[in-house]
């Protein structure tokens, strides 16, 4: 479902340094998968060029039939429709409540009025949040922001979450929340690829883990499991 | 439907900045408006004077009458000629008493010659033509001296061909500033917008989407600019009519409504570039 191949990535004013060294990776349908690593290791990248915000130097990202080497604008915005992504500063819009800010991701792709408000009703739901859909975010702490984010990213039936950091900002009980809701996410079919600091996280699952370190994939849990099995 | 929801936001969201913009375009295109109608007014002008060119062959004293009238018919069949006045030594008397009523006493004897004037068909009005056609006339036998406003009219021209040339370069130099602060203004609607922007994309929004509120945005402030510089324009005009006494004319429909849709072109082309200019770099 997502294929990195023998991909490079060397951002343009890096100076000719590469924040990605020929990755080549597997992550398959409904799979949950953590991205760990030093920082600058290259975990950020990897999720760029998952959702095509960059790409690679050399070698090809597929996901889901699109292939990075010949995708089209408009390709790339039917692609992120499919995709659920949250960072660890929420980003969300300050002059709009909770189902605001969820409704606006239905609203500028082209999904039809009527079917908004439900929509958005449930995904609020899904992420215990149903109480404060008409709360701004300045009124929500940040744990509650963090669930709007994720809610917007849900409502369109994301294939596969993309989460940057997402407890980053987070304490030990509202990252613990998140978790929960990210598992709870990936028991329902989603995909989850996680990019996180939190060893303790990591570890307290038996998740697949990708441990990246100066742009390369040094460990995968997944390559140790085949050995081992 | 959503997009004009969002633009008509948009001016709601930044009320200031929208009035920035819209007063900007306003101005230069008042400024425009102001050059256009100093044009139109030399050129209607012109249009006056342009009528009256005439040319006036004095005759030979004791020239036969019907000499006279083969002539005048012979002349008014060049393809350049409207048609011919025959004035009598009476009839010039008369005009010379009617336009000179003061000094009457002096147009007592019949001093003043007949004469031939000719006037030319609209479009052959220039020097050129008038001095050849003038040429023809002094060559006729009983023709003593041909008068035309020599100078005169050939200063004329030279005006209106200046006045041509500053109106297009002026234009072009103020429309050139307009799409600049359209520009310029859009460019700081995007990014007041930039966190929006950055969140649609990340969502699915096509770039048409998110381009289309800005291109609104810019086309409905266009239009807004161009009637306000339009009712500026007419309230100027207004005013130095009444303090200058001036005779003036105001633009058409067809020219106003022209400018209306000029400001609604440079207001899109002005929030297009931007946009793209923006988009891509994002
Ligand atoms: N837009 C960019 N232009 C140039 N270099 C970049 C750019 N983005 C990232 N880099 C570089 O690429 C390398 C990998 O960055 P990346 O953001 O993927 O790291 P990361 O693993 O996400 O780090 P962190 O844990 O701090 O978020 C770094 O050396 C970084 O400086
Ligand atoms: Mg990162």
């Amino acid at each position: 479902m997502i294929r990195f191949d023998r991909v490079t990535k060397i951002y343009p004013r890096s100076g000719g340094s590469a924040a990605l060294r020929d990755v080549t990776l597997h992550i398959a349908k409904g799979e949950f998968a953590f991205l760990t690593g030093p920082s600058g290791a290259g975990k950020s990248t990897i999720l760029k060029l998952l959702y095509m915000e960059e790409r690679p130097t050399s070698g090809e990202v597929r996901i889901s039939g699109y292939n990075s080497a010949d995708i089209s604008p408009r390709d790339i915005s039917k692609l992120r429709r499919r995709l659920g992504i949250v960072f660890q500063d929420f980003r969300l819009l300050e002059d709009r409540t909770a189902e605001g800010n969820v409704a606006f991701a239905l609203e500028v792709t082209g999904v039809p009025r009527p079917l908004i408000p439900g929509k958005v009703a449930r995904a609020l739901t899904a992420v215990g949040l149903a109480s404060k859909a008409t709360a701004y975010p300045r009124e929500l702490s940040g744990g509650e922001q963090q669930r709007v984010a994720f809610a917007r990213a849900l409502v369109n039936d994301p294939f596969v979450l993309i989460a940057d950091e997402p407890t980053g900002n987070l304490d030990e009980r509202a990252t613990r929340g998140i978790f929960q809701l990210l598992r709870d996410i990936n028991a329902s079919g989603t995909a989850v690829l996680m990019a996180t600091h939190n060893l303790d996280l990591v570890r307290s699952s038996d998740y697949r883990c990708i441990e990246m370190n100066h742009g390369e994939v040094v460990y995968d849990s997944a390559d140790a499991k085949r050995k081992a099995g | 439907m959503l997009s004009l929801r969002s633009a008509f936001r948009a001016f709601s969201r930044a009320p200031l900045l929208s009035l920035l913009s819209v007063t900007t375009i306003a101005f230069s295109l008042f400024a425009f408006g102001l050059f256009g109608l100093v044009a139109l007014n030399i050129r209607n002008a012109l249009r006056t004077v342009e009528e009256r060119v005439e040319i006036r062959a004095f005759l030979a004293d004791k020239t036969p009458v019907e000499q006279i009238a083969a002539a005048s018919d012979d002349i008014a069949k060049f393809p350049e000629v409207e048609h011919v006045d025959v004035v009598t030594q009476e009839q010039a008397l008369a005009r010379a008493k009617r336009e000179l009523g003061e000094f009457k006493d002096v147009f007592e004897s019949e001093f003043l010659p007949a004469s031939l004037d000719v006037k030319l068909k609209p479009g052959f009005r220039d020097p050129n033509t008038v001095r050849r056609i003038a040429d023809r006339l002094r060559a006729l036998e009983f023709v003593d001296d041909v008068r035309y406003g020599d100078e005169w009219i050939t200063q004329l021209y030279r005006l209106r061909n200046i006045a041509g040339v500053a109106g297009g370069v002026l234009g072009l130099a103020f429309a050139a500033v307009a799409i600049i602060i359209i520009g310029a203004t859009i460019r700081m609607a995007v990014l007041a917008r930039a966190k929006e922007i950055a969140i649609m994309r990340l969502v699915g929004a096509t770039d048409w989407f998110i381009r289309r509120p800005f291109l609104i945005e810019g086309s409905i402030k266009g239009i807004v600019g161009g009637t306000l510089a339009l009712i500026l324009s007419y309230v100027a005009m207004r005013a130095l009519q009444q303090y200058l006494h001036l005779e003036t004319a105001f633009f058409d429909q067809r020219m106003a409504m022209l400018g209306v849709a000029s400001g609604a072109l440079m207001g899109l082309g002005g929030s297009a570039v931007s946009v793209g200019r923006h988009l891509r770099k994002v």
